[in-house]
């Protein structure tokens, strides 16, 4: 039998597992990032020339980093490797990737999808204001390039990422103003239960919590975001919440890192044609998957936090697991004791997941109060009160057609950014079911292509 | 916050050769390995202004993701300035230059 042509998206924790895997029986994957280097967003490798620690970069995880870093030299010269190669589409058994303004389609037999996650955010007024940063690009702008997104930050959200970033950048000398948290600490109680399914993070978490207090750094529970405060020219000026005893708490700031916990980058699986179900708990559409990773599509394999938030333990797990499962529907005998090891660990994965997701809740009902001028698709500065428009007024009460008819999710972000608002916002105004008003559909191109891509030479 | 006044903080990795970049025509310093973003909000407040609003726009994801980095090549090519590193002579516009489509990207 020929042997299968493989291809992997991403090369972060789950895909480099899962490259490992594929080559430890005989294959040769190819694996496709839209990163230059490997890592992912988690692991990210500074640039060339870069003097600090792992310890200084991953904290905790420096030798989870280290090992993934090291696995993936050792495959660099037996896998195909394509970094800076971005994943726009997949039709007829084809990925469709495009690299230096060259595109090209690599035919496969089995895809594993690695995409990773973005953050998942919900509008604030005033957050098109230079200066506003997702809580992954506070911690990219520190672990990439040494920087600071400010001179004084807030962090404004709910999340475990967010506990983290403040952590690592009042260590590394920024002036963290303070934390402004959507959640509730009986919201962490209340998830106890299913957080003791991974007590070492959980003991990590509790240890970040309490070094916020013990640093004398303000936080602020069970917030109600009202504005961020800035000018057209110069961007961010403050931060404006409702605090729990219904007074107002506004704070000078010039940076706001903003975030709602991840979301998973999930366009490449809708384009196979996989199928979604709705999940309540996190209020959001993901695709279906078994407990290995396939897809409902044969062939289609997700993996990571591009399809459950299990964060990178959790991806390393994953990938094994995808490529193990790729390896049995092709044929290969399958190591059943490992098969079971690693599902084991992945359901304290999974039970874990959806404890954060409980401890940090997504803050849906901020959806139906944001003001009408409210911003709520920062790519093309579209509002509240015109996507309630098309609702009231045009009968738009599906995802899609509210796009359609107001342009919100049409940007240059495809919805990234603010596909999940915006299904709250058409919810809250039909007094649906976000699972009724449906989730926006992936398109190609998944980012956008410059007009002189052209096809590579064969 | 004043637009000439710079955004971004360097806390760290300060030791490392400078490179110099051209925007909109101006000489910038950066250092080898900076982003083109972090090359430019170390300067100043932002990157670009919002063709759909009066802001000013200095990115927002800083993963490729949600596109609001953008700048421009004299070309008319268009840069994401957050996974685009600096080079010697890298020379970018905060808008695109003026070309008929589509030419013009």
């Amino acid at each position: 039998m020929a042997e299968p042509r493989v291809i992997i998206v991403g090369a972060g924790p789950a895909g480099v597992r899962a490259a490992e895997t594929l080559v430890a029986a005989g294959l040769r994957p190819t694996v496709v990032d839209e990163g230059r280097r490997d890592g992912g967003q988690i692991y990210r490798r500074q640039p060339e020339g870069f003097a600090r620690s792992s310890a200084e970069l991953y904290g905790t995880e420096a030798a989870r980093a280290e090992a993934l870093h090291a696995t993936f030299d050792d495959l660099r010269p037996k896998i195909d490797y394509r970094p800076g190669h971005l994943a726009w589409n997949v039709a007829d058994g084809h990925l469709h990737v495009v690299h230096d303004g060259s595109a090209e389609a690599l035919p496969f037999d089995a895809m594993i999808v690695a995409a990773g996650a973005t953050d998942r955010l919900m509008p604030v007024k005033g957050w098109q204001h230079a200066g506003v940063y997702s809580l992954g690009a506070a911690q990219i702008a520190l672990k990439s390039q040494g920087c600071a997104i400010g001179r004084r930050v807030v962090f404004l959200g709910t999340g475990p990422l967010m506990q983290l970033v403040a952590a690592q950048y009042r260590k590394a000398g920024a002036q963290v103003v303070a934390l402004l948290d959507t959640s509730r600490l009986w919201h962490q109680i209340r998830a106890l239960p299913k957080l003791v399914s991974r007590p070492d993070v959980l003991a990590k978490g509790v240890g970040l919590a309490a070094s916020h207090l013990l640093a004398g750094t303000m936080v602020r529970r069970g917030v109600t975001p009202v504005e961020i405060f800035g000018d057209a020219d110069g961007g961010v000026s403050g931060v404006g919440v409702r605090l729990v005893s219904g007074r107002d708490l506004r704070l000078a700031c010039d940076a706001v890192a903003l975030g709602y916990h991840l979301r998973p980058e999930t366009q490449l699986a809708d384009l196979a044609g996989c199928d979604f179900t709705f999940d309540a708990a996190t209020r959001q559409f993901w695709p279906v998957i078994d407990e290995d990773g396939r897809s409902s599509v044969p062939g289609i394999y997700l993996a990571g936090d591009g399809v459950r938030i299990q964060g990178a333990d959790g991806a390393e797990i994953a990938g094994q697991l995808a490529a193990l499962a790729v390896l049995a529907d092709r044929g290969r005998s399958a190591p059943t004791e490992q098969i079971s090891r690693l599902r084991q660990q992945r359901r304290a994965m999974e039970r874990f997941r959806a404890g954060i997701s409980e401890a940090f809740p997504w803050p849906h009902h901020l959806a139906a109060g944001l003001a009408e001028e409210t911003v709520v698709c920062r790519c093309e500065g579209i509002t509240a009160g015109e996507l309630r428009a098309v609702v009231h007024d045009k009968g738009a009460d599906e995802m899609n057609r509210a796009k359609a008819l107001s342009r919100v999710g049409m940007g240059r972000c495809q919805g990234r950014y603010c596909g999940h608002a915006a299904a709250e916002v058409v919810a809250a105004a039909t007094q649906l079911s976000p699972a009724v008003v449906g989730r926006l559909r992936g398109q190609a191109p998944v980012k956008p292509l410059a007009i002189r891509t052209r096809r590579a030479a064969p | 916050m004043s637009p000439l006044q710079p955004r971004f903080v360097r806390l760290a990795e300060t030791d490392r050769p400078t490179v110099t970049i051209a925007v909109d025509g101006a000489s910038v310093e950066a250092l080898e390995g900076d982003s083109l973003l972090v090359a430019v909000l170390t300067r100043a407040g932002h990157l670009r202004h919002s063709e759909f609003g009066p802001e000013a726009r200095a990115g927002f994801c800083l993963m490729a993701a949600c596109q609001d980095c953008w700048m421009w090549t004299h070309d008319g090519d268009r840069l994401r300035a957050c996974d685009t590193p600096v080079r010697a002579g890298l020379s970018v516009l905060t808008q695109p230059p003026d070309m008929p489509w589509p030419n013009r990207v």
